[in-house]
């Protein structure tokens, strides 16, 4: 029997009223703008972008600001959003080699031309707080020298050019688009690349700090972490040929990790690969980890049966709105379930107090309160 | 190789990416400041939707599905017959809509106008910002030194 309950509408409005007045907070205290909270918080814009899966920093530090600052409802409502819009087709694959590089740092080749740049980078800052920012941040001033305009090349094709690093298929082959089909198992390279470029960071942050940790044992160097903005291209139907439909920051990671040679493959390095929107670098560089790990098959590698070679498990689990979605949901009302179960526990319980009795009948032992299965 | 004269197709590609990538202010202010504005039709009203970004594997393999960015898109006939394409970045149906109406105008006479008033001035300031990101990239550029070892001194 299915028993459906009403109810608690002007409970629900109420508390929707709450939440907007909460959302507010004091109001002896300026409200955030979308500009605010879109150039100040600009990471977690970033984040939500990324994870949203929809690049548009307006609409991203909007979710934020709705959401009172919890990404992962902010990433559901631009998920939500992004639902709602009609797709004009897709853009031809970035060129990556041409970005105007923020920041550009290799950990395997000091000399690279192109050079190190750091970009604006939390690293090598000390980690103390700062109360200068706390009374008045004011309006710092980066310092500027002469750009040389050369070209940076990706880190990649030095080790590529003595053959030492493994090659990509050169391929076209239009992608798998997880959005528009479900996810199957086995997923192709390019599904669990989107999978995990939108994947929850923390989710993928955990799984790679567990392949440096010796879960699936592949130690990685970042061969190249690079951070800045290209141009988005797409052909236009009317048209007939392509035009620059926009410009985005991206974070792109390559890993390279040494490799002893298999059955399929001489011994050479491997790659990990991570691009990721916005400046990104932590969940690109997780993605490189995560995806080199899921590699172990094509490459003839030993399964160790580590949780970041399970592809399964790992983009079963990466998604961090399906995840919220059902962790979250056995909060909601299951009265109907619950009472199902309750009167099954009483039931058995009656049997087994029962069968005691019928066993020993001046049993004085108290029930064991174990829950049955 | 590059030919010495821009095809019609490669004048068209330039001026249309400007238009998408430029700040959306800029162009509307621009637009704003040029007259007089031409009589159209819309063939499409401004209609934003999203398109579907890709990368390539490791920078140069096999494409997949990185993720969508919001596009607003639009198409004007003007009274004398040009029609105006426009592919916005970002959801700005009026950006949109002045976008299409320079493509239209940059088919007919008033080409050198429009690229004189409008279309140079968005690419010296895309120019000017970009370069000035490049200069502040530079200056965070690593010089490395060696220290002289305590063996080889």
């Amino acid at each position: 029997m299915y028993v459906a309950v009403k109810g608690g509408e002007r409970a629900i409005n109420n508390a929707h009223a709450w939440l907007a007045e909460e959302r507010r907070g004091d109001t002896g205290i300026a409200e955030l703008s979308i500009e605010q909270i879109r150039e100040q918080l600009a990471l977690a814009v970033n984040r939500v972008m990324a994870e949203g899966s929809l690049y548009d920093p307006d609409l991203a530090a909007l979710a934020i600001k709705q959401s009172r600052g919890d990404l992962i409802e902010a990433i559901f409502l631009i998920r939500a959003y992004r639902t709602t819009l009609p797709r004009f087709g897709a853009s031809e694959p970035l060129d990556t080699g041409a970005m105007d590089c923020d920041r550009r740092i290799s950990a395997t080749f000091k000399d690279a031309p192109g050079g190190q740049i750091l970009g604006p980078t939390f690293d090598y800052t000390h980690r103390l707080l700062d109360f200068k920012l706390a009374a008045e941040g004011g309006a710092p001033e980066a310092v500027s020298e002469p750009a040389d305009p050369m070209d940076i090349p990706h880190i990649a094709s030095f080790l590529g050019a003595e053959g030492l690093l493994q090659e990509e298929a050169k391929s076209d082959a239009t992608p798998r688009d997880l959005t528009r089909e479900p996810l199957s198992f086995p997923a192709d390279r390019a599904v669990r690349l989107q999978a995990l470029t939108r994947g929850d960071e923390g989710f993928l942050l955990g799984l790679g700090y567990s392949t440096q940790r010796g879960y699936a044992r592949n130690h990685a160097f970042v061969g190249e972490l690079r951070i800045g903005k290209v141009p988005v291209e797409m052909e236009i139907p009317e048209l007939g040929f392509a035009i620059e439909i926009g410009e985005i920051d991206v974070t792109e990671c390559e890993t390279v990790n040494q490799f002893k040679g298999s059955k399929v493959e001489p011994p050479q390095f491997t790659r990990g690969y991570g691009l990721v929107f916005g400046q990104t670098e932590r969940k690109a560089i997780s993605m490189a980890l995560v995806d080199r790990a899921l590699r172990w098959e094509e490459l003839g590698e030993e399964n160790a049966g580590a949780a970041a070679q399970n592809v399964e498990f790992v983009l079963s689990h990466s998604d961090n709105i399906q995840a919220t979605g059902f962790v979250e949901h056995i909060k909601l009302p299951h009265y109907v379930d619950f009472q199902a179960e309750l009167e099954l526990v009483r039931r058995l319980r009656r049997e087994a107090e029962a069968a005691q009795q019928a066993a020993a009948p001046d049993a004085t032992q108290p029930m064991v309160e174990e829950p049955a299965e | 190789m590059t030919p010495a004269v821009p095809s019609a197709e490669a004048k068209r590609r330039r001026w249309m990416s400007l238009l998408s990538r430029a700040p959306e202010a800029q162009v509307l202010s621009l637009w704003a400041g040029y007259a007089p504005k031409p009589d159209f039709d819309w063939l499409r009203r401004p209609e934003a939707g999203a398109v579907m970004v890709r990368g390539r594997m490791g920078g140069n393999g096999a494409p997949f599905n990185l993720g969508e960015m919001t596009v607003t898109r639009c198409s004007v006939r003007t009274a004398d017959g040009r029609v105006g394409h426009a592919y916005v970045q970002g959801r700005g149906r009026d950006k949109a809509e002045a976008a299409a109406l320079v493509d239209a105008l940059m088919q007919g006479d008033e080409a050198p106008r429009i690229e004189a008033e409008i279309l140079s001035k968005l690419e010296a300031g895309m120019e000017e910002a970009r370069a000035r990101r490049a200069g502040k990239a530079a200056a965070t550029k690593v010089d490395f030194f060696t220290l002289v070892r305590g063996e080889d001194a």
